[in-house]
């Protein structure tokens, strides 16, 4: 992977209102290849319509999204054409992984990370198939192929969307507080995955509350309040004795 | 009445089929008809919208015996001539789209919106993701519902005599006509009828469980 290009997400002044209540003001944000970013913050905070903003599940009101060299401005609520197809082309190339896991529950755990790879890219379904059990490989749950999501475990199911998301091969990943849903006893599967992504060099932009994989996993923490990007730091300098009151507070509640 | 039924026997036989056929085809078309409607009821243009109410407003605020009677005897008079089968075809279809649509549109709304989502965050487009993703769970939740409405149309294909299509009902009518043994002969038009709604029902609670074994 080359850290030479571009970034690849760069985002200037995005706005999102939903009625009265602006949810996102002026934000902005780049990430580099390669790079971990967590975003974290208080509830109500903006950081996950940020974030879905990113792949367009929301539609920012006004800004400017620069996602893998696609760049859309101010998309509105009723995108053109052209926009949608900026918004297809941005969506192949980066994966989503939500709260709620979302697995199509009438696929089996190999049929969910061989749909996108088939249907979206025409890949043929032999090729995807290899291809699919060796991620399920990846994320521990080889033996688990045939099995339906009904049948996992949610720390099962989020590791089974992690290999869906990485089936399609994706620059970026956008976790979407990946772990919310799930027992403590099952995060810790699922952040190991993480982990071993983010060793492996996997562009990462997480919402979570998990300050422990934030201290040791992120390059950057971007603190969000209120609509606002409030820091954009090291985790050294986040968690460490010189944080901002702001920042403290927040980890005080949070229960670090 | 064992000595009646084989003399209906051979126009029986006959009837049979056109009232199978009369209420299978209906059923496809109004399905057809019935997933677009629903697909328009929740599009997010508003003239579609529209349409889509209107359309079910109209098909299921009225009897079907007067769409049937309007469709064969009143179109004639605007130029649109049509036979006593298709005239009949089309009435039902379009009734049963109305109803049909609804069934549609809670299916696919009882669909969780993470399912679109993971689908678009993968770059899947709408008819992908409606056909590959959304329906395949959406007919799982509409099944009971469309067994029904298979099951009445199947029923409601006796209204079709009287645009002087030979279906059951209509056989039953005639010999009745002839013999002066109505009784007997609406006794074994309405086993028939009963007959064919029960294999349909275990039909629909066979798929039933075999939709839902994968879910847990």
């Amino acid at each position: 992977m080359t850290s030479t290009t571009a970034p690849i997400v760069r985002v200037s002044g995005l706005a999102k209102s939903f009625g009265s209540n602006q949810v996102l003001k002026n934000v902005g944000l780049s990430v580099d290849r390669g790079e971990v970013v967590v975003v974290m913050g208080p509830s109500g905070s903006g950081k996950t319509t940020f974030i879905r903003s990113l792949n367009f599940l929301e539609m920012p009101d006004q800004g400017r999204i620069e996602v893998c060299g696609t760049q859309i401005n101010d998309p509105g609520a009723r995108p053109d054409a052209a926009t949608r197809r900026s918004i297809q082309a941005i969506r192949q190339k980066t994966a989503m992984v939500f709260q709620s896991f979302n697995l199509f529950p009438h696929m089996t755990a190999l049929e969910n990370i061989i749909e996108g790879p088939v249907s979206v890219k025409g890949l043929k379904k032999d090729a995807a198939r290899e291809r699919g059990r060796a991620l399920l490989e990846k994320v521990g749950l080889a033996h688990k192929a045939d099995e339906y999501p009904g049948r996992l475990s949610g720390g099962q199911k989020q590791r089974v969307a992690i290999a869906r998301a990485l089936a399609m091969e994706p620059e970026v990943i956008f976790f979407d507080e990946p772990t919310s849903a799930l027992d403590p006893e099952l995060r810790d599967e699922v952040l190991k995955v993480m982990r071993d992504l983010a060793r492996e060099g996997m562009t990462m932009l997480v919402v979570t509350h998990e300050t422990r994989f934030a201290r040791d996993v992120a390059d950057r923490i971007v603190f969000m309040e209120g609509g606002h990007v409030l820091e954009d730091t090291t985790p050294a300098e986040f968690f460490g004795p010189n944080a901002t009151e702001r920042s403290r507070q927040f980890l005080g509640r949070i229960g670090d | 009445m064992l000595e009646l039924f084989y003399r209906a026997l051979p126009l029986l036989e006959k009837a049979v089929l056109v009232t199978l056929g009369l209420g299978f085809s209906a059923f496809f078309c109004g399905c057809v008809i019935g997933l677009l409607v629903a697909l328009a009821r929740i599009s997010p243009y508003k003239p579609l919208r529209w349409f889509a109410f209107s359309y079910v407003s109209i098909f299921r605020g009225t009897p079907l015996l007067i769409q049937i009677l309007l469709i064969y005897f009143g179109l004639p008079s605007y130029g649109i001539v049509m036979g006593p089968l298709p005239s009949a075809l089309l009435a039902l279809s379009l009734f049963a789209g109305a109803y049909l649509s609804e069934n549609f549109r809670s299916g696919i709304m009882a669909v969780d919106k993470g399912q679109w989502e993971a689908a678009w965050s993968m770059g899947m487009g709408y008819w992908k993701t409606l056909f590959r993703i959304i329906l395949p769970q959406a007919f799982r939740v509409a099944l009971p519902p469309l067994g029904s409405r298979l099951i009445g149309l199947m029923k409601d294909t006796s209204l079709a005599s009287t645009v002087t299509v030979v279906e059951l009902t209509r056989v039953a009518e005639q010999i009745g006509a002839t013999t002066f043994r109505y009784m007997e002969m609406f006794l074994m038009v309405g086993a028939i009828y009963w007959f064919i709604n029960q294999i349909l029902t275990i039909l629909q609670t066979w798929l039933e469980s075999r939709l839902s074994r994968r879910y847990a």
